[in-house]
């Protein structure tokens, strides 16, 4: 789905020309533009712009006007400008974030898009587990995401454009209907969801910003660990803990199992750093909840994924084949429900 | 009629044996993003081929277990709509251990199908 005629290209590069000159207050060279990642609706793509005599790498976040197509977007996912929003908002908090420079205006005619600064590491984790460049940082990262969610869920509200308000009730109605959009009953996934109706934590006191997809595959590292938190298009208002029990759901420690914390460390290292930065107290009691939570989540992800498919919103052997990911899931939860907490 | 040998498995294994030990390699140099697609194919093949000798018997396993839990008999797809109803309707929990058995049987068949490294 990477494939893009040349006019694609030509156009894009033509668009950030204009809109890069507007913003560096000069006339913007364009070098070494290429598509990165994503699909067909979310496009990532790489470039340097030359102004004034200065060198700046940059990414492009667009989604392109759509199609009248089927979209294959989820409905709970941030639009372009709210995400950029959100990404100023925690950058200038503190957060280890990218850089956002400037969003496109609609007559520039790429769809919803903006520019942000390009940050050195690799999001790959199979690269990161098991490389030997990142020795030194595996010893770091789950510290460095604890200390870093601190500082994401430190976010002034008053500094953030409106976001949905999500907990934990309003997440398990979302899972039920999603279940019920597939063409197939999953006993597992139902019990489970169940299981979390009737132990919802305690409402809290006070929503705080959640990234919604804190995960191992959504940050960059390098030698010296994480320099970036990306894949903000999650974010909502609600329970901090749902980001920490989110890191740590199985299938984001790609093998690395008897690490919870992304693969990187164990639960308590996590919460140590955590709250040494600031982050309140955590509760194993919760974190579990949340961990199941999203266990059972990344199951129906999966499902969907299938189904953007499977229903013809997009054609994608890649996407078809992750439904057949979301048992992994159902074995981890059937262990999970299994813990006494 | 019965096919002839090669079965659905040995046919989908030669494939996928093809696949992953000559054209991937080809592919990785040429086009990398095609090769990670090849790979994808490969481990799905090895799916089909594993659902092709596991997966009738353990359909007919679940279907089994699903008759004597819920006390009649339906379409294994009928049977799992109403199981997965009474759960969501609390009407079964995690406490009924024939229930947990019949699910941990389920999962642990289907698993074996779609990643039995998984742990």
């Amino acid at each position: 789905m990477t494939v893009h005629t040349a006019s694609e290209a030509d156009q894009v590069a033509g668009v950030l020309a204009s809109a890069a000159a507007r913003y560096f207050g000069g006339p913007a060279v364009i070098e070494g533009l290429s598509r990165e990642s994503g699909g067909a609706s979310r496009q990532t793509w790489s470039f340097d712009a030359v102004a004034g005599g200065e060198r700046h790498g940059l990414i492009l976040r667009r989604d392109p006007p759509t199609t009248g197509k089927a979209s294959d977007r989820s409905a709970t996912a941030l639009d372009r400008a709210t995400e950029f929003r959100v990404l100023k908002a925690a950058f200038k908090a503190g957060v280890r974030a990218p850089e956002v420079l400037f969003e496109l205006m609609p007559q520039d005619g790429l769809g919803e898009a903006f520019v942000m600064r390009r940050i050195g590491g690799t999001a790959i984790a199979r690269k990161l587990l098991r490389d030997p460049p990142y020795e030194k940082a595996r010893g770091l990262i789950a510290g460095q995401l604890g200390e870093i969610l601190a500082r994401v869920h430190a976010v002034e509200l008053g500094s953030l454009p409106a976001l949905v308000r999500r907990e934990a009730a309003d997440h398990i109605a979302g899972l039920r209907r999603a279940l019920d959009a597939l063409s197939q009953p999953q006993p597992v996934f139902e019990l489970a969801l169940s299981w979390l109706d009737r132990r919802k934590p305690a409402p809290i006191e006070r929503a705080l910003l959640v990234h919604g997809d804190y995960r191992t595959g959504n940050y960059l590292a390098d030698e010296s660990g994480v320099t970036a938190i990306l894949d903000w298009e999650g974010a909502h208002l609600g329970d901090p803990v749902e980001d920490l029990g989110w890191l740590c759901v199985k299938s984001w420690r790609f093998g690395a199992v008897d690490k919870p914390a992304g693969g990187f460390g164990s639960r308590e290292e996590l919460w140590r750093a955590y709250e040494k930065a600031g982050g309140a107290k955590v509760d194993p009691a919760r974190a579990h909840w949340w961990e199941v939570f999203g266990t059972v989540r990344w199951g129906i992800i999966c499902h969907q994924q299938a189904w953007r498919h499977l229903g013809g919103a997009v054609k994608s052997m890649e996407l078809a084949s992750i439904g057949r990911r979301a048992v992994e899931t159902e074995v981890d939860l059937l262990q999970l429900l299994k813990e006494k907490i | 009629m019965a096919q002839d040998r090669p079965t659905a498995a040995e046919l989908l294994s030669a494939i996928a044996d093809l696949l992953r030990e000559e054209v991937t390699p080809v592919l990785d140099k040429v086009e990398p993003r095609l090769g990670f697609q090849m790979r994808v194919a490969v481990n799905s093949l090895a799916i089909l081929e594993r659902e092709a000798r596991l997966g009738p018997a353990a359909d007919r396993r679940e279907h089994e277990r699903l008759v004597k839990l819920l006390g009649r008999d339906a379409s294994l797809d009928d049977l799992n709509r109403e199981l997965a109803r009474q759960l969501r309707a609390g009407e079964r929990d995690e406490r009924d251990t024939a229930l947990m058995a019949h699910l941990e049987a389920t999962i642990a068949d289907k698993i074996a199908i779609a990643n039995p490294k998984w742990r």
